[in-house]
């Protein structure tokens, strides 16, 4: 499957098919909790698209997604499984919280400029470990990522308690950013939502994406190295310098995420950074085909399911853990895809 | 007979491999089954072992009807197979593949005393040397076949099917495997072979079957035909000579290798010392059987291997330590050996894989970005001076035949204009259409005055293009002569490493 | 002066055995997966859920034993799912590792919730607990005894070779006649199993199931596999030298100048580190992570 990517209605539909069993599923679950799947569906809608502030929420939740979803497409388009999103995010947090107090005197285009394009470069060295240590060692880069996530939590907890980083007082956490840096809100919609102009920076980066894919030298070698490495190399496209380039672009999304949620949401560092994103990014993007279109819808579905979960467990005794539920089951859904794509066309040829 | 085929028929999506195939193999005689790649050999095998289902047809072995349509083991009704590859675990020992399957047990542990007993009376009934302890990765490949060869007989084969077993044999280990067959037949085994080299169906066989694009053609005694008449059957037609180039002088050499040589694992030498020259209008055609380095001297060239010694020069140029990238750039185009592994990305559309290797030159790409129109134009191009079909842009590299997928390499590469062409098994499972065109191609490039180098097992293709004519064998080039010097028995002796 | 060493190393010692016992048992289950040809990165997944429904099943029962069934059968089950994506419907092998992973992170809290009223955590009584075999809790004895009988399984018996086999060519023993998906599923299955009692260990030992409990053990127990060159014993060397790390980042924390986090990090670097220096000579099963099929055209 690597990087493999199906065009047009044939591409649609067995994500839909995926989502529709998966729907079938959290059904019974639901049911077996005695509760009416019809009335968590209800308040599903309501809690995600039902008025502004739930829109709002929506599109909150589904920023970051839109960022990992990016990072885990880009890394699966050449070939890599980048599982790194969670070390990578946090990682960018905490440049983008550390530039955000520490550098003064900047107006806010620049200083906000300056945190997320530091935050992304973190998230990108981060992501480039495991990519060198692939290249070079042939370490396969699922464990790796892995790990690394681990020692960027641990690392993040030792850097917020020494004085320079931490706020004084009982909670591991760093200042507040300077006004300067913060992602100004978009309060026009509703007055007390946290949805940020980092929603807008990641629609560009969807769009960036697309033409780095599409139309551009390096997205046609990247792709090329995810679809077939050997046939790519003997036409004299490097292997290791594409993998690595995606690598690195893979974890600055990453890393931008992971400003979005200092400088937009949280305006601090703090140690457990909230965590999940980079897991559920892997769903987005395995749902949005590894399409920057696709993660987009992806992530904007993810997002709803987000915020209508908050509701449902508001409202029911349906506990929002049945969302990450749900995200699993959806992913094993789509990655069942080909007998659901031998289900819906028979007599299709498919690629090896 | 023991086996008797009676209308087989399979199709596959693209193919119909077997076409209402019917054949007779008599007890204890040693039957050929001969026909070009892609005839249905394969297949037809594969059927009667019970690893394919055929859509029609009935097999009737020892005059009661094979379960076809249920799915069978083959092994379970007394027929083995030694297949084109060899299923051996390079991991295990000797011994561990034989047993694989049908181990002797005590419980379910493994009993190794009784197996090493019963495999060792084997090897002495039927003079099958085999060390039963040594790993499958350390064996030659004639050790390896004779492993094949013990695991049939260890589960009481009485039909003996072997696919191109000769393939990648040395002329001793040839002998030795017709001994063997020899010895089979004596003690009342049946043994089938699938292969295309016609005198050695003479040599051996009694009984010989000719497929033609998944249909019999004709089956005849050994004694009462020849290699030529078998060739005619095999081919349908008699083909007419391409146009010999009219005497050409030939200019500096555009590629140059000395010395070149390459250490594998186990103490196997891939390439040993290997030194030659392409001048520019030249074809050098290099020929020997599969398996004697041509792979491993076309990755060499190409730069997907480092060699262990010895350098390349491309117009002057020293390449040896060079990427591929800079390599092509220093006039080199390459048509692979294996199109679907490195030559065409199957994902990928037609476009695309036209570009492919191309997406760096300013022609394209300005800053950067594709110029999707100048990249349009190319396309339609090449697609219309290489008859490339379907000509729809956006069709996937798989959707394309094999022959269509060559066009599209060949067509790629040359438009690049290279000054030497490295063309490894070009034509190999390509239909007579592409393959007349890419001879076309081939000749041309020489006429243009570029280099060709051309690696082939096909000796009629090597005779019909090249100026001059290298013999590989064994990794070694053992003969390197003007195309007027070589016959194909003086070449065929080399190939199969009698030496002058 | 002899005495407080020979104590410090005793005490060290059983930290060690202790801290490897999920380990051993996990890695153990993940040779038997990868073995056969299928890669499992849902084995912290299932160590989780191994740990949840051990602890559960002991607390609704009042009875460890039970519990460490639980175990077993939810660990078995999880792979199943694993197994069935992969297997019969063809699903990458590490996607539907991850799923396992998200859906044992999510499933058990959210199960906790269920079955605790709302809680994210819970407890065990004491009269749910494993009763102690002198040093040791049962489980860690078994884990050594799993070893033994991976290595024989997988050596000595006609099963084990055609377990190996699979994974290295499952065209050739297709061709002789075995059933690939079968024996890989009943290694998958096997490795839930195993996985699942290497997770039930943590709540038996601790007292109590949190949320998220084995924080990356599984993927530990996969580079001790592969540290061991997929061999049990040696991924039992492994598992003993990653849980030497953790005991002894356990027994020094406060002493000496290091922040404890150095400590804490240490099985992820040396994860990381072995893996970059390993891979050059460990040779994974041939066919790993590669699904197999039958039919192509000749």
């Amino acid at each position: 499957m690597r990087g493999e990517v199906r065009t047009g209605l044939a591409g649609v539909i067995p994500p839909l098919v995926a989502l529709a069993l998966a729907g079938i599923v959290s059904s019974v679950i639901v049911l077996l909790l005695g509760e009416s799947p019809l009335r968590i569906a209800e308040v599903m809608v309501t809690g995600s698209l039902g008025s502004l502030s739930s829109i709002a929420n929506t599109l909150e939740e589904a920023t970051p997604l839109i960022f990992t979803g990016l990072c885990v497409a880009i890394a699966m388009r050449s070939g890599l499984f980048n599982i790194g999103g969670e070390g990578q995010l946090v990682v960018g947090a905490f440049v983008a919280a550390w530039v955000g107090y520490r550098v003064g005197g900047l107006n806010p285009v620049m200083h906000i400029t300056l945190c997320v394009a530091l935050a992304g470069a973190a998230g990108a060295l981060w992501a480039l470990i495991p990519g060198i240590l692939k290249a070079r060692f042939g370490a396969h880069e699922v464990i790796n990522t892995i790990m690394l996530n681990y020692v960027a939590f641990i690392l993040a907890n030792f850097l917020v308690g020494l004085p320079y980083f931490k706020k004084p007082g009982q909670i591991p956490q760093t200042e507040d950013v300077l006004s300067s840096a913060l992602l100004p809100r978009m309060t026009f919609l509703y007055e007390y939502t946290r949805l940020n102009l980092g929603f807008v920076i990641a629609i560009a980066c969807v769009l960036i994406i697309y033409i780095l894919l599409e139309k551009t030298e390096v997205g046609f070698e990247i792709r090329s190295v995810g679809h077939n490495p050997l046939a790519s190399r003997a036409s004299g496209i490097s292997v290791v310098r594409n993998t690595l380039i995606a690598m690195a672009i893979s974890g600055f999304l990453a890393g931008m995420a992971g400003s979005e949620r200092v400088l937009g949401v949280h305006r601090h560092f703090i140690s457990p950074f909230p965590f999940g994103y980079g897991f559920a990014g892997i769903a987005v993007a395995l749902l949005g085909r590894n399409r920057p279109m696709g993660v987009l819808v992806s992530a904007v579905f993810f997002g709803a399911l987000a915020s209508g979960g908050a509701q449902v467990d508001i409202e029911t005794n349906v506990p929002r853990e049945l969302v990450t539920v749900i995200q699993a089951i959806v992913i094993i859904f789509v990655a069942c895809e080909y007998p659901i794509r031998k289900l819906v066309f028979p007599r299709r040829r498919t690629a090896t | 007979m023991i086996l008797n085929v009676q209308g087989i028929t399979k199709a596959f999506p693209r193919i119909v491999a077997n076409d209402d195939v019917s054949l007779g193999v008599r007890r204890g005689e040693i039957h050929a089954l001969v026909g070009e790649n892609g005839a249905g050999k394969t297949t037809l095998m594969n059927i009667i072992y019970g690893l394919i289902r055929p859509d029609r047809g009935r097999i009737m072995l020892r005059g009661s009807e094979l379960p076809l349509s249920e799915g069978f083991l083959g092994t379970d009704y007394g027929i083995g197979m030694i297949h084109q590859h060899f299923m051996l675990i390079r991991e295990f020992t000797v011994l561990e593949n034989i047993i694989l399957g049908s181990e002797p047990a005590k419980g379910p542990m493994l009993d190794r005393a009784r197996a090493r007993r019963r495999v060792e009376e084997l090897v002495a009934r039927y003079g099958i040397e085999a060390d039963l302890d040594r790993k499958v990765r350390d064996l030659s490949v004639g050790e390896e076949q004779r492993v094949e060869i013990l695991k049939v007989l260890y589960r009481d084969a009485e039909i003996i099917i072997m696919d191109e077993p000769t393939g990648v044999l040395t002329p001793q280990e040839t002998c030795g495997l017709f001994e063997t067959m020899r010895g089979l037949v004596a003690d009342g085994k049946t043994v089938v072979f699938i292969t295309h080299k016609l005198e050695e169906v003479i040599e051996v066989s009694d009984s010989v079957t000719v497929m033609r694009q998944g249909r019999v053609v004709g089956n005849v005694p050994a004694r009462e035909t020849d290699a030529a008449r078998l060739a005619e059957m095999m081919v349908g037609r008699q083909l007419d000579a391409l146009p010999r180039r009219t005497a050409v002088s030939f200019g500096e050499p555009v590629l140059k290798v000395t010395g070149l040589s390459l250490d594998g694992r186990a103490g196997v030498r891939p390439l040993r010392g290997i030194s030659f020259d392409v001048r520019k209008g030249e074809v050098l055609g290099i020929c020997g059987v599969e398996g004697n380095g041509q792979l491993e001297l076309f990755e060499v060239l190409i730069g997907l291997r480092r060699p262990s010694g010895g350098s390349v020069y491309i117009g002057g140029d020293e390449v040896t330590h060079r990427s591929t990238a800079s390599r092509r750039e220093a006039g080199l185009a390459e048509i692979p050996p294996d199109r679907t592994t490195m030559g065409i990305v199957a994902e990928f559309s037609l476009r695309e894989n036209l570009l492919l290797g191309r997406q760096t030159d300013n022609r394209f790409s300005r800053s950067g970005f594709l110029d999707a129109g100048a990249i349009d134009g190319e396309t339609s191009r090449l697609v219309g001076e290489f008859g490339i079909m379907p000509p729809d842009p956006d069709a996937r590299g798989y959707s394309f035949s094999g022959g269509n997928q060559q066009k599209i390499v060949v067509a790629r590469e040359l438009a690049r204009e290279p000054a030497i062409l490295v063309a490894c098994q070009p034509t190999r499972g390509v239909d007579i259409g592409a393959t007349r065109l890419i001879h076309k191609c081939i000749l041309r490039q020489a006429d243009e005055g570029k280099g060709v180098l051309l690696i082939s097992a096909d000796l009629s293709e090597i005779l019909s293009l090249s100026d001059r004519i290298g013999v590989m064998y064994r990794g070694e080039l053992v003969g390197l002569f003007e195309r007027e010097d070589a016959t194909e028995e003086k070449l065929g002796l080399m190939m199969a490493g009698v030496l002058n | 002066m002899t005495e407080p060493v020979a104590v410090f190393a005793l005490s060290l010692l059983a930290a060690t055995v202790r801290k490897s016992v999920p380990l051993i048992f996990a890695s153990t289950g993940g040779f038997f997966s990868e073995r056969s040809g299928v890669i499992n990165i849902g084995l912290e997944g299932m160590m989780l859920f191994g740990a949840f429904s051990g602890a559960l099943v002991a607390v609704l029962a009042h009875n460890p034993w039970l519990g460490l069934i639980g175990a077993a059968v939810v660990g078995a089950f999880i792979a199943c799912v694993h197994a069935l994506a992969t297997i019969t419907f063809r699903a990458n092998q590490i996607i539907s590792g991850v799923a396992v992973n998200l859906l044992a992170v999510g499933g058990t809290v959210f199960l906790t919730q269920v079955f605790m009223g709302g809680e994210r955590s819970f407890s065990l009584g004491p009269a749910d607990r494993l009763p102690m075999w002198g040093p040791f809790l049962p489980l860690a004895y078994l884990c050594f005894i799993c070893v033994a009988g991976a290595c024989i399984f997988a050596y000595y018996t006609v099963p084990g070779l055609r377990l190996r086999a699979v994974g290295e060519h499952p065209r050739a023993a297709d061709t002789q006649g075995i059933n690939v998906a079968r024996v890989r599923f009943a290694a998958v299955v096997m490795s839930g199993v195993l996985a699942g009692l290497g997770g039930a260990y943590l709540p038996y030992f601790s007292g109590s199931f949190a949320k998220n409990m084995t924080s990356g053990l599984g993927f530990i127990a996969l580079a001790a596999l592969i540290f061991g060159k997929w061999h049990p014993a040696g991924a039992m060397a492994a598992s003993l030298l990653f849980g030497f790390a953790d005991a002894l980042q356990e027994t020094l924390q406060g002493r000496g100048g290091l922040p404890p986090q150095v400590f804490q990090a240490i099985p992820y670097v040396l994860t990381v580190v072995a893996l970059a220096g390993v891979i050059g000579r460990s040779r994974p099963p041939a066919a790993l992570g590669r699904h197999y099929e039958r039919e192509s055209p000749g």
